[in-house]
């Protein structure tokens, strides 16, 4: 943390919610190059041979520890691609933390492509939160394209919480899973547009075998003239449980497009979606409104919340 | 404390269709007055012009002396007018919590958030953190709306047919939070819109309204014998007769 600058550290408060270094393992990644690392003696991080990014190997039963990975890019016309792969012990209980700052002043994009898998063992329980954040008036663009892959073993679970509220002008993020027996996915993404952003979600989660379930749920804002697309992808090969649920809020001249599909390969796969944009209810303005909170207050309000 | 002048309100519908017809009303400080009314004889629509949702089309609104006719929603809000939905608004995200918060216009601690609850008879901490989405019933809404309302202490406060839409059950307990604030009103008037005898009860002042005029003003008793046998006192639930069909 103290071979950060002010810019950097803001970023890393902003993606990991960190103020200071924390507890747990860690490993800062900062305009490319590595600004800090930690390990314990339960997680273990080790940069890849080729140079390409780290593996992130979690001892089977560690319980209640964290690990954070942010990454901050602060020069412009920066690009990288970077591979973060996580092997998560068995019946292990842990936080992750990952999430990507850009901030660039200048005329170049700035790019950050973070490639993470998740080898999830039998048991184990994963809660992993990711945030985008961009920032600074450059003509440069800020452009994330991350790719999650998870891979869950028998009775395992993962909880994934994505978001990205600010700054970040084209993302495309694709998340892929596959659930073993019993196996549980949550994700949680939230997503708010401006100016001219364009957001693609593309999430596919194949449960390949009995008792597993995935519940997947994306709230969304497209503000100005912005765009969005969410995709998300159920596929059921075995009795299981799925849920995917796209609900969004336009104003201005924001476009969304919400494709949630389903794929049932097994009679016992019980299997639902929906999906619902529409501008903010008028009457909910108003109840607010009479509440005392002006128009634009009530519009912040009624946002907040439903991205909180 | 309010006062409309000949307040009217028309709308476009293939020619001008007056829904509110010059109606002039004051309701001073410290009164808890019902108005009434057969269905669609425009008691909602003076309930909106009041808060503001609508703006007449003739006439003028005084609060406190001041002309409000011109102000938004949420310039009589601070003003201190205080309005309950006839059908409480959902918010996907939006705790019970954070609505009172918005409510009282600051923050609040969870044992004030409580307090305000439970005058409506809910117990708090099973509502506190709750979403003010489609898992709660009609007359858990309606509950929580008033006590957003109680939250917000205005000097006056227009509830729109509170009755509507909750079970009987509910409507007991409604009944006893509306005799509870006729009890504490202090230096604040209740205007309420409302079909219910026990809720005629209770008033100091009822309001008949019938297409659109006021057709009669006073206490219960000066009230009932003028409107019973007309359209106005059938469509009420005054008399055992009526009361069986409601």
């Amino acid at each position: 943390m103290e071979k950060l600058d002010g810019i950097q550290k803001r970023l890393i408060a902003e993606v990991a919610d960190l103020h200071e270094v924390p507890m747990g393992a860690y490993n800062f990644r900062a305009n490319s190059k590595l600004a800090g690392r930690q390990t314990t003696a339960n997680i273990d991080i080790q940069s890849k041979e080729n140079g390409t990014g780290i593996d992130i190997k979690i001892k089977p039963g560690t319980k209640k520890e964290s690990v954070h990975i942010p990454v901050v890019l602060s020069e412009s016309g920066l690009k990288e691609t970077v591979y973060n792969d996580f092997y998560v012990g068995e019946d292990s209980d842990v936080v992750i933390v990952a999430g990507c700052g850009i901030d660039n002043c200048g005329s170049q994009d700035s790019e950050h492509d973070g490639i993470h898998r998740f080898f999830v063992g039998k048991g184990a329980h994963v809660k992993y939160v990711e945030k985008h954040y961009g920032s600074g008036d450059g003509n440069g663009k800020r452009i994330l394209n991350p790719v999650t892959e998870v891979y869950l073993e028998e009775g395992s679970s993962m909880e994934m919480e994505m978001v990205q509220i600010k700054g970040v002008d084209s993302t495309e993020r694709t998340t892929v899973a596959e659930l073993k027996k019993d196996a549980s996915l949550v994700i949680r993404e939230r997503l708010m547009t401006h100016g001219e952003q364009t957001a693609n979600s593309i999430i596919k989660a194949t449960i390949l075998e009995e008792g597993a379930s995935a519940d997947v749920v994306s709230r969304s804002v497209a503000r100005d003239h912005s765009y969005q697309k969410f995709d998300a992808c159920i596929i059921g090969n075995a009795p299981c449980h799925g849920h995917t649920e796209c609900d969004s809020i336009i104003m201005d001249q924001g476009r969304i497009l919400a494709v949630p599909s389903l794929e049932a390969n097994d009679v016992d796969a019980e299997l639902f979606h929906e999906a619902a944009i529409g501008k903010i209810a008028g009457e909910q303005l108003i109840k607010l409104m009479t509440l005392g909170l002006t128009e634009a207050e009530a519009e912040e309000q009624i946002i907040n919340g439903f991205l909180k | 404390m309010l006062e409309l002048k000949n307040v009217s309100f028309s709308v476009e519908d293939g020619g001008q269709l007056e829904i509110v017809r010059d109606v002039s009303l004051t309701i001073e400080k410290n009164k808890f007055v019902v108005i009434t009314g057969p269905n669609g004889s425009g008691k909602s629509t003076l309930a909106k012009l009041i808060a503001g949702i609508l703006t007449p089309t003739g006439g003028q609104i005084f609060f406190d002396g001041e002309d409000i006719t011109g102000l938004s929603i949420t310039e009589r809000a601070k003003r201190g007018i205080g309005f309950a939905f006839q059908a409480p608004v959902r918010f996907k995200g939006l705790t019970v919590h954070d609505l009172l918060k918005i409510a009282a216009g600051q923050e609040i601690s969870v044992s004030n958030a409580c307090t305000y609850l439970s005058e409506v008879g809910l117990c708090a901490k099973d509502y506190i953190d709750r979403e003010i989405n489609a898992s709660l019933s009609g007359g858990e809404l309606k509950r929580i709306e008033i006590a957003t309302v109680l939250a917000r202490k205005t000097k006056l406060t227009v509830f729109d047919e509170p009755e509507a839409g909750i079970d009987l059950w509910s409507f007991q307990n409604l009944i006893r939070i509306f005799e509870d604030m006729r009890r504490d009103i202090k230096d604040s008037s209740i205007l309420i819109i409302s079909h219910q005898e026990r809720i005629l009860n209770i008033a100091d002042e009822i309001v008949v309204l019938e297409a659109g005029q006021i057709r009669s003003v006073g206490t219960k008793d000066e009230v009932y014998p003028q409107v019973l046998g007309t359209e106005a006192g059938e469509r009420m639930c005054f008399g055992q007769a009526a009361r069986k069909e409601c």
